[in-house]
């Protein structure tokens, strides 16, 4: 799960780690107090006014602004709130501004990089620093490897102090800048393993001219699996930042990634449903999701499953490909004709069921009497939607 | 002969009496699997199903001599599940659990790796010691092979089911599998069964960042193993692995190998149902790991269609 930068900052406060003074604001009738109390407090009069939103590059897109004095700040507030942002990671349609982070502005000696994820190679949690902050961090791996420094984490000892040393060094930081980003990282390390984060990245890590350390920018994703036991974490996540559909999806349990494609589809088991959106493209055409409906899905969760599917307009045809296990393949079909007994058919729809009671299921589509296209594999069933899709019958 | 799970398996359930643990330990039963007693704490001495129940992996290992153990505990617990397998001398643990967080696998790896001695892989992550080289340590066990979590488990067909799978899209034969995905290892051995062939062995090694036994492990059993003519890996976007196998296989094996990799189509950043199936920072592509195989001489599957007719050529 992601959050908001003002959310991290909001953590990592929470975790003793320095972060600049800023008030977020989420709707225009707190704007002004915020910015008059954001300048009333900055030493320096400069204020950072930043766009919420869950991507990158918001500087480069017009939603970050660095200015002077209440007015000005006031005037680049109402600017970017309610924006359409667009930056290279929102996608063309760009995201509107719901929330910003006002902050105080900070007198910047150095910006540098640091970042906290689990290496799943060696199944250890790996320190990253680098001296050049401000660039993302795969442009950096890519041009300049040796300009990452690592450091690879023994969970039971957690981040030593010496590991942190050496990190700070390896940043050529001196005297009491080196102290600071040494308690800095070894805090963050601790925020990381606290919350069960996956992910933190902490761009720009700035050094001050008066040698404070603090986090300028940072981002944080959160391990799904480890949210059950940090609800005060699970209460930071937007639904404005999601697709409806994913949001409805969820609270059906239901694992869906809405794609741009036209081919709607419902598979059971994660790597199927990949491979399934794959062999669409295979043969022509584009998914419209990824949906994995589980192991141990009811009835009504199939149903709930296909009503997602036909809501969405962009679908123009639907393939429905199960191999039983756990599942049933007569769950399946029943969940599917109460589906369409409920909202109706409205697009072409093939259907690949194999594995445990199949033939029940089968029967079960049969007897339905509703135009279903069947298959007998899933090659078989990938043509025939593809085929109707592009109104050509095969 | 086979790999991993074989007529010697003798197996616990822990999880036994959760609605998923009495499910499936009746179905592994029902195969001909020999599942010696189940473990849930609070609950020992208990006879459930027909199985005798322990409070410990410890007594029930005592009491049974089971080898094997199966986990169906749910995930708050998992991590620790497996962690109480291995001290009480498990030798294979199948992890079934879907869910477990990721900083607990990497606190029961660290436990299970604990003859490690060294700070930092030297190369990519290829030098810390594997799961299955782990052992001596602290009381665990010269051989303890942990696979999944988050997978279907382990099936040898004929002789033992450790997991979820549906026995009978299986039959013996000369086809090793090793999967990422569950379903889509039912997919291959159903297409391998359908073709007149059949399975060593087939091993869900689970679709977890954090795992037991990944690829390589297997590979490497598989090409020590007689009864493997041929082996069909299937693999997803997110992490090195199938690169590494890649590697692995040009380097060290002499038996045909043929592969898959599911999301050509994944967008990036985000998960793919499996914790471990993300493209991130532009690493982890479907691409690059097709391209890595073929690189290495490896039969790819052009679609998910032609997994068993792409391995069966392989020894025809």
């Amino acid at each position: 799960m992601k959050i908001h930068e003002y959310q991290a900052k909001q953590l990592l406060g929470r975790h003793g780690l320095p972060v600049p003074p800023g008030i977020p604001v989420v709707s225009r009738d707190t704007l002004d107090q915020a910015v008059r109390d954001v300048v009333s407090t900055s030493k320096s009069e400069t204020v950072v006014v930043k766009a919420q939103i869950h991507a990158g590059g918001r500087g480069k897109g017009g939603g970050v602004k660095v200015v002077k004095g209440v007015e000005a700040a006031r005037q680049a507030a109402s600017q970017i709130l309610g924006m359409r942002l667009v930056t290279h990671q929102t996608g063309p349609e760009g995201r509107v501004v719901k929330r910003l982070l006002i902050e105080e502005g900070v007198s910047i000696a150095r910006e540098l990089y640091a970042g906290i994820l689990v290496d799943r190679g060696c199944g250890r949690v790996v320190v990253m620093a680098s001296a050049a902050g401000g660039m993302e961090i795969e442009e950096v791996a890519a041009r300049t490897p040796e300009a990452i420094v690592k450091e690879y984490v023994d969970p039971a000892l957690g981040l030593a102090p010496f590991q942190a040393r050496k990190l700070s060094y390896a940043l050529g930081l001196t005297g009491t800048a080196a102290r600071n980003a040494t308690s800095f990282l070894q805090k963050l390390y601790q925020a990381f393993v606290a919350l069960d984060a996956s992910l933190v990245e902490v761009n720009p890590l700035v050094v001050t001219s008066d040698e404070r350390v603090l986090a300028l920018d940072c981002k944080m994703t959160f391990d799904d699996n480890a949210l059950d036991r940090h609800p005060e974490v699970a209460a930071l996540r937007d639904l404005d930042e999601e697709d409806p559909s994913e949001t409805e999806a969820r609270s059906h349990d239901l694992n869906f990634i809405k794609l741009d494609g036209s081919i709607g589809c419902m598979v059971n088991g994660a790597g199927l449903a990949m491979a399934t959106m794959d062999i669409i493209k295979h043969f022509g055409a584009a998914p419209a999701n990824f949906l994995d409906v589980g192991g141990g899905a009811t009835q009504a969760k199939v149903t709930a499953a296909f009503k997602i599917l036909t809501a969405d307009k962009d679908v123009r045809g639907i393939f429905v490909n199960i191999f039983g296990g756990i599942m049933k393949c007569d769950i399946i079909a029943a969940g599917i004709v109460g589906a369409v007994a409920e909202v109706g058919l409205r697009v072409p729809l093939v259907v690949r069921l194999a594995g445990t009671n199949v033939e029940q299921g089968t029967k079960i589509l049969a007897e339905s009497g509703l135009p279903i296209t069947t298959a007998s594999d899933m090659a078989d069933g990938a043509r025939k939607v593809v085929a109707l899709v592009k109104g050509q019958v095969s | 002969m086979a790999i991993l799970a074989d007529k010697k398996t003798r197996a616990v359930v822990q999880g036994l009496t959760g609605a998923a643990g009495t499910f499936h330990a009746k179905q592994m039963r029902e195969y001909g699997t020999p599942i010696v007693g189940g473990v849930t704490p609070g609950k020992g001495g208990m006879v459930h199903e027909g199985f005798p129940v322990f409070d410990t992996v410890a007594q029930a290992v005592a009491k049974t001599g089971a080898n094997t153990s199966v986990i169906f505990v749910p995930p708050p617990g998992g991590a620790d599940a497996i962690l109480e397998a291995a001290q009480a001398g498990i030798e294979l643990i199948v992890c079934i659990t879907e869910g477990i967080p990721v900083l607990d696998m990497v606190r029961a790896k660290r436990v299970l790796d604990s003859s490690l001695s060294s700070w930092e892989p030297s190369e990519g992550s290829q030098t810390l010691p594997r799961w299955s080289a782990a052992g001596g340590a602290g009381g665990l066990p010269t051989r303890c092979n942990l696979v999944g979590p988050n997978c279907p488990g382990v099936i040898t067909p004929g002789a033992a089911k450790l997991g979820i799978m549906p026995g009978y899209i299986h039959k013996p034969g000369s086809i090793g599998i090793v999967s990422r995905s569950g379903t889509l290892t039912y997919e291959a051995a159903f297409q391998i069964t359908e073709l007149g062939l059949g399975q060593s062995t087939a091993v869900g090694i689970g679709g977890d960042p954090v795992k037991g036994m990944d690829f390589i492990d297997c590979l490497s059993l598989f090409e020590e193993d007689p009864q493997t003519k041929a082996v069909l890996l299937i693999g997803e976007i997110g992490g090195t692995s199938e690169e590494e196998a890649a590697a692995f296989i040009k380097a060290n094996m002499k038996k045909p190998v043929a592969a898959f990799v599911a999301g050509v189509t994944a967008p990036p950043g985000r998960r793919m149902g499996h914790a471990g199936a993300i493209i991130s920072g532009g690493k982890g592509l479907a691409f690059d790991k097709i391209a890595a195989l073929r690189e290495a001489g490896i039969a790819i599957a052009p679609t998910p269609a032609d997994l068993g007719s792409t391995v069966a050529k392989l020894i025809s």
